[in-house]
This record gives structure tokens, C-alpha cells and sequence, in this order.
């Protein structure tokens, strides 16, 4: 078991050094421009905050409708912190880290908060309540003084980059997946199948539960905080249900409990409306089309529960599996 | 005092728009068990029929009325059967997110057709202050209130008098019997989303007329209000719709006029949250147990 | 001493008593049949056994201790494991992953640990992983170790079922109508399995049934209740010519 991980490890670590690296070679030499790189940017933001919130609604199996409220706490958490560290004189890189885990840390612990009591509800309710826990949080950040209310934030350092961004997301799909092959994360997957059987083997339901969201909630915390040093200045109503619901779509699209999946719906999901710029108008209503088509044909998501593993590929690819199981359901038909 | 009671009023008004919408959130909860997330864009749409029509008609309130809660009807239905009806047996998220695409797809349609900019509404209810006492009532709030409660007491007679109305809830309490019983389900669903719908428009047509606008996104923030006065008095059941929104209603502009207009958002969300973690069900639901 | 005992329990819903002044004791190693007609109560004593509801009077003695108010994964860490009437597996994920997550609290490596995969999360994860797979010969399943829990044979998901169950390193297993749904000839291979796991793990088992000629066969003693109450208790040979039992289950 352990060797064959081993070769799993360096192939995946190779495959993302190359993805980098072709990346940063691409920027140097010009193909990607400003723009492509700011949709690059958002891609890895959505990334992180649909892997996380996949961790609630797919792995947990919560319905969580919020989620763009702890972006926004991660995102307004970070914002002040770095505003006050500006004249300390700290390396940037530094400076982000610590407004990124302090942000990390309030989602986390606002995540604790909101999810003992909302999560004794299940399915419809427990999507309501969070919903309205979301419309709390921005109401509330529309009205205080701190977080410069409905006029914005302004003044943020806009201290992510590319470098920092890519690595962050790949620092956190890698921490999600290795939490859901851990007995922790197969006792957050028992829960979403059966949470009476689930207690009937000795899991601690309630506690992977608050777990489960409060993780979510941090890792939101922290693509809140990667949007907040991009973009550079902050509207509260950016993180309205509007929000939430589009990460919830690419999460469903993905497939829930498919980080892989998610990964790749946030790429599709955030070149879409981009690539329908040139529609002008209609850019969002083929957007919202495509969607409703999307799930009436693969009401799954793309991935449904599976992981896309680069070996298992190979190995299919290797034994020409791919191409014979679609003859073979070819001359299932 | 008197500021008060016209506060009292103003609440009575805005509750019973928000009744009516929540109506068809919870009608359509009750029999497929789908947040119709687009409710509230199908109230924007009935907006748009009535506003249309006047224009190219000039036909009188009572007969914009009615061709709007047509128009939604049959929307209401074709959304049902286009979207809806293939994910029945889906996963029941793919089902919300679909609601969501729908709902999206909606505001998308009419902001393409109509523009993003408010168009007027133009006074199709003649305003008239009446005096009652030291109150003074516009008429469309008048209207507003009577209108809706005519069509609760309406709806309240459909479904417990006729057939139709026997089988939605039928279906609603448990769709395999019902289809052992004989009753035609895909039709059943039909008549509620065409019923829902009306309504949604009903609420459309009574808030653009209140607020004199109608613009793309307009069903979004009363459709979301209204969604949770469904839930409030617990969704599914039609009293408690009707109870919900008017509680909603009132307390919005109580909380409007006294306390804070910043804040009223938080504050309904806020009691929507004690309500649910007090009542999971809703004030007048039912609790239940997973059996095991 | 026995191992698992109750003590004036009862159960009432509103006015209804589902499960009155309910005695009884299951020593170690002991197979116990608990029987009655549909809608006796067998269920509701099963859910207060195990934690899922909390009685109305009474106490639940395991090993001494008394298990009332403890939540079912407390019961289980306990000693005392259960199956569910309606098989209650984790239908997406694989035969091995279900048994796994039985082993739970076998392992100890934290979330942190967990995530940066340290050398005891290796270690404890290898050996979950061969004992899981040495569980699943026992019951002759290794063959399915990576299929899908909802892709196997309907008698195939109950053994599953109780071999997670018994993943729990469970003291008393409780099976709660492990025959239902199933054919003769599977019925008679489950039986077999539970006299073969009682063996093997050593344990007590407290078999629910409403079928009656099926505990006969292998229970020690068997238990009758009636409308929430026992009316009888004894050998299978008394309980067959028990008139009681005679008149409940043929009527008179």
C-alpha cells in the first residue's frame, strides 16, 4: 500500500510542479495575458471555495447554503488584518500568511458557532438556516464600522499574486483530500450515507459534523482572504446567497464528494461566463441554460463520488481500458 | 397611536403580498418536496405580464390581473414539465440547483427582453386616500389586502372542497398511494404549479403596483422573504404560509419604522433562525422522528 | 453476573404503553431469541437497548453499568453493537471502507496527524486495512472488499451489516430481524453464520425475530413479548408448548 502511494505522491507532485511551471512559462513568455491571468486567479479562488464547501455539502452531506458568509468573514478578517500590519515593515508573503490564517481561524470558529445549534437540522432546514446565518453575517458587515459598511473596504494590500495563489490552492485541495482518506473524513463520509448507522458503529456524529462545516467554514475563510488581497477592495454585497449559490453549482456540477471534480467544474464553471462575453446579454442566460441542462442530463455532477486519480488514468490508458468499457457499453446498447 | 395603526396596515399589506408568494413556495414544497428557488422570478415575470399588458391594452386592473396569473400559469407549468418533471427522481440537491438555473435563466430572460432599468408601473389601481376614522388607507393597499385574502379564502376552498384540490394533498401526504388510489400525479403537479404560479403573479402584480417599479431582479428579495415566511409557519402547509407571511410582513415594517431599515434584513433572517432551531418544523408543523 | 440487564424498563408514547416493566438478562456468551408478533414492542425495546430512545422508566445495565441516557455511540464503545431491521449500510461506499469505519475508534492518530499522513497514520491505516481484510475472510467476503455496499447480494449486505457490527469488537451483538426480506435458503445461511459468529467472537448475542420457528433452531432461551409486555420466558421446548405463546401466535 505504502509503495504504491509513494509513486502516487511523486507523480502528483511532478504533475503539479509541471502545471506550474508551464504556467509560469506561459506568463513569461506572454500567451497569458492581464486578463487570462485574473481568470486564472478566480479559478484557484473558487477552487478552494468549492473544495471546502464540498467537504460540508458532498462528503458531510449538509446542505449548506452560507458559504459565501464565512468567505466574507475570511475575507474582511484578512482585509483589516493586513490594513493594520501595512507600516510594520513585514515581507508581504509573511504579511499574507498571517492575515490569510488569522481569517482561516474566525471562519473556522464562527464556523463552530453557527454550526452546534444549525446543524441539529437536516436537508431542506439545515440549507434554510444557513442561508439566513449567511444573510445575517452580511447585513451585519453592511452595517458596522469596521468593515467600512455598504460603502466598502478600501486600502487593502493587494499582496496575492499568481505565485502565493496557486500554491495556497494547492496546498489546500491537497489537506481536503488527505482529510477525506483519513478515518476522520471516512467517519464525515459515513454520516452523509447513514448518520443512525453511522452512531450505531461508535461514531461521534455531532462532533464530525461541527467538524466537518467548521473546516469547511475555514478554508472558506481562506478563499475569502485570497479574493480580498487580489481584488483589493471589498463590497459586502459581493457575498450575497447569489454568491453562495454559485459555489454551491460548481460543488453539484463537480459532483458531490469529488474534490477532482470540483476542481474541474470551478475551471469550466469560471472560463464559462468569460467565454461568453461576447455574447454581450445573453452571456448569463446561456449560463444559466447550460446549467439547467447540465443537471437534467447528469443530475450526478460530472464526477458523482469518484475521485479522477492521474495513476488509475494511466493505468486505464495503459490497458486501453478507457476506449474498450465505452465499447463495451456501446454494444450494451 | 395613529402612526402606529397605519404601521399596523402598512405590515398587513406587505404580509399579505408575501402570503401569497409563500403560498406557492409551499404548495410546491408539499407535493414534490423542491425549494422552487425561481418562485420569485415567476412573481417578477407576472409583474412583467401586467405591466405588458397594460401597455398594449390598456385593459382595466381586474383583466390585467387575471391575463397575468394566466400567462404565469401556464409559465409555472412549462417550467414544471420542461426542468422539474426529469429530475423527480434525481438527487434532490441536482433538483434545487436546476430550481436555481431556472431562476437565474428567468431574471437573465427578462433582463435581455426589458433591459436592466426599472420600468414604471403606471397607477392601474386609481389611488384614492380613504379616511377611516384619523387612519388614512390608500386604495392599493386596500386592494392589496383584500385581493389576497380573497384568493387564500379561494385556495383554502379549492383544496379542502373540490377534487382536484383532494388529490394535491393526497399527493402531498404520500405519492405512491395516491397513484394506488387512481389519482393522476403528473397532473396534480401540474395544477399546483399552475395555481402556485397565479399566485406568484398575484404577488407580482400587487408589488409592482405597491412599489410602482418592475425591473429584472425584483422577484429576488420578496421571493426570498416570502421563502421564509413558507418556512416560518412551516412550509408545506397552507395556513402557515398565510400565517408566515403576514408575520413576516409585519414585523419587516415594524422593525422598518422603529428600530432600524439597515437592519430589518437581519432581524427577519435573524427570527427565521430562533424559529427554526426552537420549531425545526415551523410554527405550525409537525415534528417528526426518522424511524429506525 | 450477566452482561446485559434490564430492570423495570417501559416505554410509553402519550398514553400508550409500548414496552411495560420489561426484565431481562443476557449473561456472557449467551444467545438469546427475542420474539413476538408484529407491533409487540421488539423494536422499541431494541432502540432503548441501544440508546436510540431514552425510556420512560427503568433502568439498562451493561456489564454493570448502566447505559440509560448514553448516546448510542457511547453504548457501542461500550460493548454493545447492533444491526438494523432495514439494512443500514453505508451504500456508497466500499465493503471495506463500511467495515472501516467500525474500526474507528481502534485508531488513535489525530486530524492533524491524519492529514499530514505522520508515520502512525500510516502504520494504524495498514493495520485497519489488514484486519479489515481478515474480517472480510472470516465471512468470506474479501472478494468484494472494493465493491460498492449497495452493489451486493441483498443476503451478502446483512452479513456485512453484522460483520461491521462485529468490527466494533462488540461484548453483545443485538440483531434486529437479520432474517427479514430474506429467502429459506439464505435464511438458513444466516442462521449458521450467527451460530458461527457467536463461536468465533465469543460473544452474546440478543436475536430480535417475529418469526418464531427460525430462533427455535439455535436460541438458548427465548423471550416472548406481547402488547409490551413478556409472557413468557424458557427453553425453546417450553416456549413451543408455552399455551400463552401457543395462543398469541395461532390466536384461540
Amino acid at each position: 500500500m505504502a509503495k504504491i502511494s509513494i509513486k502516487n505522491y511523486i507523480m502528483n507532485v511532478l504533475a503539479i510542479v509541471i502545471l506550474y511551471a508551464l504556467l509560469k512559462f506561459l506568463i513569461w513568455n506572454g500567451v497569458i495575458s492581464r486578463y487570462y491571468l485574473g481568470i486564472i486567479i478566480f479559478i484557484c479562488i473558487n477552487i478552494v471555495l468549492a473544495t471546502s464547501l464540498n467537504l460540508a455539502t458532498g462528503f458531510l452531506g449538509q446542505l449548506a447554503l452560507g458559504h459565501a458568509g464565512f468567505m466574507a468573514i475570511g475575507a474582511y478578517v484578512s482585509a483589516i488584518t493586513a490594513i493594520s500590519l501595512k507600516g510594520s515593515g513585514l515581507p508581504n508573503t509573511v504579511m499574507l500568511i498571517i492575515s490569510l490564517l488569522l481569517a482561516a481561524i474566525f471562519a473556522g470558529v464562527i464556523g463552530i458557532l453557527i454550526g452546534i445549534p444549525a446543524l441539529r437540522l437536516k436537508g431542506d432546514y439545515l440549507g434554510i438556516i444557513t442561508l439566513g446565518f449567511g444573510e445575517v453575517i452580511r447585513v451585519f458587515i453592511n452595517n458596522i464600522k469596521m468593515t467600512g459598511g455598504a460603502q466598502g473596504l478600501t486600502g487593502i494590500p493587494r499582496i496575492s499574486n499568481i505565485d502565493n495563489i496557486f500554491w495556497i490552492t494547492v496546498v489546500v485541495v491537497t489537506i481536503l483530500y488527505t482529510l477525506t482518506n483519513s478515518r476522520h473524513g471516512r467517519a464525515i463520509k459515513s454520516i452523509r450515507e447513514d448518520e443512525i448507522a453511522a452512531e450505531a458503529v461508535g461514531i461521534q456524529t455531532t462532533k464530525y459534523k461541527v467538524m466537518g462545516f467548521a473546516i469547511a467554514a475555514f478554508f472558506a475563510g481562506i478563499g475569502g482572504g485570497m479574493y480580498a488581497h487580489y481584488i483589493a477592495f471589498l463590497d459586502p454585497n459581493t457575498f450575497n446567497f447569489m454568491r453562495s449559490v454559485e459555489i454551491l453549482v460548481i460543488v453539484v456540477l463537480g459532483g458531490m464528494g469529488s474534490l477532482t471534480g470540483s476542481v474541474i467544474a470551478a475551471i469550466v464553471l469560471t472560463i464559462l461566463p468569460e467565454a461568453l462575453r461576447d455574447f454581450a446579454n445573453y452571456r448569463l442566460l446561456i449560463y444559466s441554460g447550460l446549467l439547467v441542462i447540465m443537471m437534467i442530463f447528469r443530475p450526478q455532477g460530472l464526477f458523482g463520488t469518484t475521485e479522477f486519480s492521474l495513476s488509475g488514468f494511466l493505468y486505464k490508458l495503459r490497458h486501453n481500458q478507457i476506449f474498450s468499457s465505452r465499447k463495451k457499453i456501446e454494444e450494451g446498447d | 397611536m395613529n402612526i402606529f395603526l397605519q404601521q399596523l396596515i402598512n405590515g398587513l399589506s406587505v404580509g399579505s403580498i408575501y402570503a401569497v408568494i409563500a403560498l406557492g413556495y409551499t404548495m410546491v414544497y408539499g407535493i414534490i418536496r423542491l425549494i422552487n428557488f425561481a418562485h420569485g422570478d415567476i412573481m417578477m415575470m407576472g409583474a412583467y405580464f401586467a405591466f405588458i399588458t397594460v401597455f398594449a391594452t390598456g385593459m382595466p386592473f381586474y383583466m390585467v390581473l387575471i391575463v397575468s396569473m394566466v400567462l404565469a400559469a401556464v409559465l409555472g407549468v412549462t417550467i414544471e414539465s420542461l426542468a422539474y418533471k426529469p429530475l423527480r427522481k434525481a438527487p434532490r440537491i441536482s433538483a434545487l440547483i436546476t430550481a436555481i438555473g431556472m431562476s437565474l435563466f428567468l431574471q437573465n430572460l427578462a433582463l435581455v427582453i426589458f433591459r436592466a432599468d426599472p420600468k414604471i408601473m403606471p397607477a392601474i389601481i386609481p389611488k384614492r386616500p380613504i379616511m377611516i376614522g384619523p387612519i388614512q388607507i390608500g386604495t392599493v393597499t386596500i386592494t392589496t389586502i383584500a385581493l389576497s385574502i380573497f384568493f387564500m379564502v379561494l385556495l383554502d376552498f379549492f383544496v379542502k372542497k373540490t377534487k382536484p384540490g383532494k388529490s394535491m394533498r393526497a399527493v402531498s401526504e404520500d405519492k405512491e398511494a395516491s397513484i394506488l388510489m387512481g389519482i393522476n400525479v403528473n397532473k396534480t403537479i401540474s395544477i399546483t404549479f399552475a395555481i402556485g404560479s397565479a399566485l406568484g403573479a398575484l404577488g407580482g402584480v400587487l408589488y409592482s403596483v405597491a412599489y410602482t417599479q418592475v425591473f429584472p431582479t425584483m422577484g429576488v428579495m420578496p421571493g426570498l422573504k416570502a421563502f421564509v415566511a413558507a418556512v416560518f409557519g412551516g412550509i408545506g402547509l397552507i395556513p402557515g404560509a398565510m400565517l408566515g407571511g403576514f408575520v413576516i410582513g409585519m414585523i419587516e415594517t415594524i422593525t422598518k419604522a422603529y428600530i432600524s431599515s439597515q437592519w430589518s434584513d437581519a432581524i427577519v433572517f435573524g427570527i427565521l433562525i430562533i424559529v427554526l432551531l426552537i420549531k425545526p418544523t415551523g410554527i405550525l408543523g409537525k415534528n417528526e422522528r426518522e424511524k429506525v | 453476573m450477566a452482561l446485559l440487564e434490564t430492570k423495570g424498563l417501559g416505554m410509553y408514547f402519550g398514553g400508550l404503553k409500548a414496552v411495560d416493566n420489561f426484565d431481562i438478562s443476557v449473561d456472557e456468551h449467551e444467545l438469546v431469541g427475542l420474539i413476538g408478533p408484529n407491533g409487540a414492542g421488539k423494536t422499541t425495546i431494541f432502540n432503548m437497548l441501544t440508546g436510540v430512545y431514552l425510556p420512560t422508566e427503568g433502568d439498562i445495565m451493561l456489564d454493570g453499568l448502566s447505559i440509560v441516557g448514553k448516546k448510542p455511540y457511547q453504548i457501542v464503545n461500550m460493548g454493545a453493537a447492533r444491526t438494523f431491521q432495514n439494512i443500514r449500510l453505508f451504500k456508497d461506499l466500499s465493503v471495506i471502507d463500511n467495515i472501516k469505519i467500525a474500526y474507528h475508534n481502534e485508531m488513535k492518530y489525530t486530524t492533524v496527524e491524519g492529514i499530514f499522513r505522520t508515520k502512525r497514520y500510516w502504520a494504524e491505516e495498514e493495520k485497519a486495512h489488514q484486519e479489515s481484510l481478515d474480517f472480510l475472510k472470516i465471512f468470506d467476503m474479501q472478494a468484494y472488499a472494493d465493491t460498492l455496499a449497495k452493489n451486493l447480494p441483498y443476503g451478502k449486505q446483512r452479513k456485512l451489516e453484522i460483520a461491521r457490527a462485529l468490527a466494533t469488537n462488540p461484548r453483545i451483538l443485538l440483531l434486529d430481524e437479520p432474517a427479514a426480506g430474506m429467502n429459506p435458503h439464505e435464511t438458513k445461511e444466516l442462521m449458521e453464520t450467527i451460530h458461527f459468529i457467536k463461536d468465533k467472537f465469543d460473544i452474546a448475542i440478543l436475536l430480535k425475530e417475529h418469526d418464531m420457528s427460525l430462533v427455535m433452531g439455535i436460541c438458548e432461551r427465548i423471550i416472548v413479548v406481547d402488547y409490551g409486555k413478556i409472557i413468557a420466558k424458557g427453553k425453546p421446548d417450553e416456549i413451543k408448548n408455552n399455551p400463552d405463546v401457543i395462543r398469541v401466535y395461532l390466536g384461540e
